[in-house]
């Protein structure tokens, strides 16, 4: 086939914006706050207390047994049956908020168990409160653990964002979309659609090597 | 009579009881501690010996029995244990782990300075130059800056006891302190343990280290499923003990091998 070089030069610039004001805050903003609620959910799971156990249960069960799509659905188009009207980004950034939350706190939950017991104790006989021994002692220990399971969950994010798309918000992915539709050239504006979110990818995967090793300082190698 | 028998003794505890689950793994133990004394606590493994020391620092919260440091702090377990309890128990008394637990992601420095400086509030500066001369002490003042992985575990011991002594405690509980260590790194964690002693420390140590406890302690409690079989003067205990049980136990960890 025939290569539209001049659309291809039209088109990328457009869709890579697309990708900076659109899909990039989605994932920086949604991914911040989802793990503020995973390290909530993740404590409630952790919790002596049996009910707020069940909460944090049924919360992370609710959120990986249904479809991220119907999520953002059901926030974007439910809700306002129901009287409450959220516009295009709060209703993305809810919903991809939320997934995240559901999916880092097992991760986090299943770093800070892997921080030894003994860890609580010597933070206790220092002195430190339960708070000042998790934010101090065991967390430092915990992230290490999680980063490269969370690597995974903010690069699966940053993908899933091109479903804002369909609530109507302007990222990546609708540039790419209407672009397509007025061109026809459906081959090469979604092949750039893919590079773009590929090279994000890519910078992601780096961004993360480096984190590691700046955890790992401490451990034996 | 000496002024230290007169004294009021700084540790006192009395029929402390602790269960988990179907295992009554205290039934009644009675402890004093004068100032300055050391006292070492034998046993066989799943005696209970921990579990009191832990109870000390508030680790463990015994069902029964009550604990007071002197002067001040009452516990009596039969109310619940609050968290100021626990603070109080903590704020006078330091405890060293077996496995050590320094905090594997701070420095040496770090691991000492932490606490004093979060929990007692105490001037960076100041914890720091404490620190410091602690470690001079035990002789890492070169491994401040190092990370715990990077040093042996007679070295990391030290700086756990270091850490310890950096909360100034009254009352300094040792756990098996040189359980987890390769032979030839015991010496130098008791030798400086035994210096704390000759300084003049209050300790508490459960040990299976028998000729050093020989040495360094003045009271030597063998406790046994639960209860104080017997307790005395070390000499006493560990040459002439009276209760069949301590013999025993005494017979096997100096003979391993015989019947």
């Amino acid at each position: 086939m025939d290569i539209d070089w001049q659309l291809v030069a039209d088109s990328f610039v457009p869709i890579l914006v697309g990708g900076a004001t659109g899909t990039v805050p989605l994932a920086l903003g949604s991914f911040a706050i989802g793990l503020v609620i995973a390290l909530g959910v993740a404590l409630l799971r952790l919790s002596p207390l049996k009910p707020l156990r069940a909460i944090g249960w049924f919360y992370v069960s609710v959120i990986r047994g249904t479809p991220l799509l119907v999520q953002l659905f059901f926030i974007f188009y439910a809700l306002p049956a129901l009287g409450w009207v959220v516009p295009p980004w709060p209703s993305a950034i809810l919903a991809f908020s939320l997934n995240v939350g559901g999916y880092a706190a097992e991760i986090i939950r299943a770093a800070i168990l892997s921080v030894p017991q003994g860890q609580w104790e010597a933070g206790y006989t220092v002195g430190y409160s339960k708070a000042q021994t998790l934010q101090r002692v065991i967390l430092p220990q915990a992230i290490r653990v999680a980063v490269p399971p969370l690597s995974n969950t903010f690069i699966s994010l940053v993908k899933d964002t091109s479903l804002a798309s369909v609530v109507l918000v302007t990222e990546l992915f609708r540039v790419a979309r209407q672009i397509a539709t007025f061109s026809s050239e459906f081959v090469i504006v979604y092949l750039e659609a893919a590079l773009i979110y590929w090279l994000f990818c890519l910078l992601l995967a780096w961004a993360q090597g480096r984190i590691e090793r700046r955890l790992s300082r401490y451990v034996v190698r | 009579m000496s002024s230290a028998e007169i004294e009021a003794p700084l540790l006192r505890v009395t029929g402390l009881h602790k269960r988990f689950g179907e295992n009554e793994v205290l039934r009644g133990i009675d402890l004093e501690v004068r100032r300055g004394e050391v006292v070492a606590i034998i046993g066989p493994s799943g005696s209970g010996k921990t579990t009191v020391l832990r109870a000390l620092n508030g680790l463990e919260v015994a069902d029964a029995g009550e604990i007071a440091i002197d002067p001040g702090l009452h516990l009596d377990f039969q109310y619940p244990l609050t968290e100021a309890h626990r603070y109080g128990l903590r704020d006078r008394s330091a405890m060293v782990f077996q496995n050590y637990n320094l905090f594997p992601h701070r420095t040496v420095l770090q691991n000492v300075t932490d606490a004093p400086v979060r929990v007692r509030g105490l001037p960076r500066a100041q914890a720091v130059a404490e620190a410091e001369a602690l470690l001079a002490r035990v002789g890492l003042a070169d491994k401040r800056d190092a990370y715990p992985y990077q040093l042996s575990g007679g070295q990391q011991q030290r700086v756990g006891i270091v850490r310890a002594l950096a909360l100034k405690p009254e009352l300094l509980l040792f756990d098996e302190p040189t359980s987890a260590l390769d032979p030839e790194l015991v010496g130098e964690v008791l030798q400086v343990i035994k210096e704390l002693a000759d300084d003049g420390w209050t300790m508490v140590i459960v040990t299976h280290e028998i000729s050093f406890a020989r040495q360094v302690a003045d009271q030597v409690l063998f406790i046994d499923g639960g209860v104080v079989v017997e307790r005395g003067e070390p000499k006493r205990i560990l040459t002439e003990p009276r209760e069949e049980r301590t013999a025993r136990f005494l017979r096997r960890l100096l003979h391993p091998f015989e019947d």
